[in-house]
Order: C-alpha cells, then sequence, then structure tokens
C-alpha cells in the first residue's frame, strides 16, 4: 500500500504570503507538492465557509496565512481576519472539527523560507495525523443519500 | 400586569404608538404574541412566566413596521435585541416605545434608550444557568465525542430554518441561504449541508448573539443550535470581553478589532 499523501489547500494574502511563497520558489527553496495555493486579495476576504468547502471536497489540511499585524495592505483586513478565526477556531472546537488540520500563520512577502517551513510542518503533522475519515465520511453519506433520493 | 395594561392603553390612546407587540393567551394553555391597534383591545395583555419569546423579532418585518411607531412589552433578551437592532441600523430609536419587563416581573419605565442602556448595564448578562451547564458539560467531550453528538443532533434537522426566522439578529431579506450562485448551503438536509448551515449560522451571530435561548426553542425537532451561538457569546466575552446588546452604539466584536487582540494558535 502507497503511502498516505495529505492534500492541503493554503488560502493566502496577494501581499504578503503569496509574494513570500514566489520567493521560497525564486530562492530555490524545495518544499512539499501537497500544497494547492488559492490567492486571495487580503485576508479578510478568507471567508470561513471556503475552507468547510475544502474539507468538503477532499483537503485533509488547510492553511491560511496573510500579512503580519500591521503589516496589512487594507491596514486593517488581517485584524479583522484575526478576530474571524479565533471566533472559528473556538466554534470548530466546540463542534469536533479537527482543528489540528488548519495552520493559522502570518507569513511576510520576505519571508521565502519560513513559507517553506510552514507548509512541510503542516504536510508533515496532516500526514501523521492520516486522512480526515470522520469528514469524509459525512460528505460520503451526504453524496449517497442525494443519490438515493433523486 | 395591570400596569402593563394601563400602560400600553395610554400609549394607544395618546396616539405616541400605533402598535403594541405584546403577548396574550392563546389555545390550550400556551401563550402568544400578539398586535393591538386598538387600545379597548389592550385588556387581553398579559405577562407571566410562560411569556418567553423573544418579540423583537417582528421589529424589523415589514407587516408590523407599516403600523408606525411600536411599542414592545420587553423582558431583557428583548431589550438587548432593541439595542443590537438599533446598533445596525435596522431599527430606529424613534420609531419604538419599551415597555419593559423587570427580571421580577415589574413594568419598568423607559424615557428613552440611554434610560434603558443603564437598565441593561446593571443586569446579568451572560447565558442562563441551564445553558451553561450544558456547554461545560459538551466541552468536557473530546473531538470525535463532540462530532458525533453534533452530526447525531445535525441528522434530525429538516432546513425549516426556523432558528433562522425566530433570531432578531437575523433579518437579512436575502440569506446566505437562498444564494445559489455560489449555492453556500445545499437545499436538500443532509449531513454535511445541515452541519454547514449550523456553522454558517453561529458565525453570523458571532458577537451579535444576546443568549435569548430562541432559536433552541424554536426548533421542531430539538436541535440545541442555541449551544453553538452561546458558545460564541461566552467565547466573544473571554477573547474581547464584551457582551452583544450593551449599548446603541457599540459595534459587533467581528466588525471592529483591537490591535492587541490575542490568541494562541496563530504562528
Amino acid at each position: 500500500m502507497s503511502e498516505f499523501e495529505p492534500k492541503v489547500v493554503a488560502f493566502v494574502c496577494n501581499w504578503c504570503t503569496y509574494a513570500g511563497a514566489d520567493l521560497t520558489g525564486t530562492s530555490r527553496i524545495k518544499y512539499a507538492s501537497n500544497v494547492k495555493i488559492i490567492r486571495f486579495p487580503c485576508t479578510g476576504r478568507i471567508d470561513f465557509m471556503l475552507l468547510l468547502k475544502s474539507f468538503a471536497n477532499g483537503a485533509d489540511g488547510i492553511i491560511v496565512s496573510g500579512c503580519h499585524p500591521n503589516d496589512c495592505h487594507y491596514t486593517s483586513g488581517n485584524f479583522h481576519a484575526k478576530r474571524r478565526w479565533i471566533m472559528f477556531k473556538e466554534l470548530m472546537d466546540f463542534m469536533g472539527i479537527d482543528m489540528n488540520r488548519i495552520t493559522f500563520s502570518w507569513v511576510s512577502a520576505a519571508e521565502g523560507a519560513r513559507w517553506a517551513e510552514v507548509v512541510n510542518s503542516t504536510v508533515t503533522r496532516v500526514r501523521e495525523l492520516g486522512p480526515y475519515v470522520s469528514y469524509k465520511q459525512m460528505v460520503n453519506t451526504s453524496i449517497e443519500e442525494e443519490v438515493t433520493h433523486a | 400586569m395591570h400596569n402593563l395594561i394601563l400602560k400600553a392603553k395610554e400609549l394607544l390612546e395618546n396616539k405616541i404608538v400605533s402598535v403594541i407587540i405584546g403577548f396574550e393567551t392563546g389555545s390550550s394553555g400556551k401563550v402568544r404574541p400578539v398586535f393591538i391597534t386598538d387600545s379597548n383591545k389592550a385588556d387581553s395583555l398579559i405577562f407571566d412566566e410562560r411569556c418567553i419569546q423573544n418579540l423583537a423579532v417582528y421589529l424589523t418585518k415589514k407587516e408590523v413596521k407599516q403600523f408606525g411607531k411600536m411599542g414592545i412589552v420587553a423582558t431583557l433578551p428583548i431589550m438587548r435585541s432593541i439595542m443590537v437592532l438599533i446598533s445596525e441600523q435596522q431599527l430606529s430609536p424613534e420609531n419604538v416605545v419599551v415597555l419593559g419587563i423587570s427580571g421580577d416581573g415589574e413594568v419598568l419605565d423607559f424615557a428613552d434608550i440611554t434610560v434603558m442602556q443603564h437598565y441593561i448595564e446593571k443586569c446579568e448578562l451572560g447565558n442562563p444557568a441551564k445553558e451553561q451547564d450544558m456547554l461545560a458539560t459538551l466541552n468536557r467531550l473530546n473531538m470525535q465525542e463532540k462530532f458525533e453528538f453534533w452530526q447525531k443532533e445535525f441528522s434530525k434537522c429538516i432546513k425549516c430554518y426556523a432558528c433562522r426566522q425566530s433570531c432578531p439578529m437575523c433579518y437579512c431579506t436575502r440569506c446566505a441561504v437562498e444564494c445559489n450562485q455560489p449555492q453556500w448551503i445545499p437545499v436538500q438536509s443532509n449531513n454535511l449541508g445541515n452541519m454547514e448551515w449550523h456553522i454558517l449560522r453561529a458565525m453570523h451571530l458571532a458577537g451579535r448573539c444576546i443568549s435569548c435561548g430562541e432559536c433552541g426553542r424554536a426548533c421542531p425537532v430539538g436541535i440545541p443550535c442555541h449551544l453553538l451561538t452561546m458558545h460564541l457569546v461566552d467565547q466573544a466575552q473571554s477573547y474581547f470581553g464584551v457582551y452583544a446588546g450593551i449599548s446603541d452604539k457599540m459595534s459587533s466584536v467581528l466588525s471592529t478589532y483591537a490591535p492587541n487582540d490575542k490568541e494562541s494558535f496563530i504562528i
């Protein structure tokens, strides 16, 4: 049996983390290829529903990353995002959804090496956790129901 | 109760308000909301321990607003809902007269919103004790047990959206669940969609919930969905030190920020 390779989705802001990930590439730093990066205008734009939809579509882990506090291109997007993540994380913990699968981080445009580190550590952690079985089961039963009712 | 009726009659007779929203006796020992426009009918108004519905939900409905200025029989959760609605520009303070009811059933006289605010500030604002116990019990479970508990509860959901309809803060005329491009929440009831709906609802009420518990009471299949929003009431208090609905000028927790907000999970 082949080893489990986790699928990780990264929601990143255009101004810091996306540029940081670009720097990782131009600096020729290797990092896990499991990650699919999705670029957003700002962390403030990253809706919590998007995270849920990535789990529903088969992601095993998620990275959410943006500018360090005080460095937001739009001044306060990341501060608003921070409050939203705090509430989201507490709600997810309360509902029994595995928050070890979601990494929240601040990565600036100058931190190419740090981005590689964030991705690698997340991929390693999610690989140890294995596929997100309980969530996938819930998704599958929901699809089956849909098919039988159609 | 007598004072309440007198006050309501006075307001209607002097044309200060055009409608009084309150409670009356319904069938089989239940109480129901009533909308009184004629002072002669104000005698049907009652208030007792069965009157727990959050009447503030009617303040934003066009069918009620069309009467004109509204008077409302309000317990503490209703007063706090009114504060949230005013702070979110959904209700104008000039358009409402509050017939306050204190914790021990006394009629309170609020000259204006500021007086009501002073009253609210003196009250106990956390979650009710019964719900607080349930939250504590749930919080002691491990991740898998919590997941299974909520999956079992959500499997009962029939997507009737009574939780949304009963909530004064869910006033959007076009809710995210009615949006189908993209379709955030599937129309049919299945475990995934039901869970997504309850997460969406709780997140949209994060820092705006005033712990009235109406969503849980409205649920026809008995999902304790009020615990989700009440959990966030606790969290908003512990992280940001505020309760919703204590002033007509405050912004909700998620529509504002402080540069020194503390968390421990962002690396």
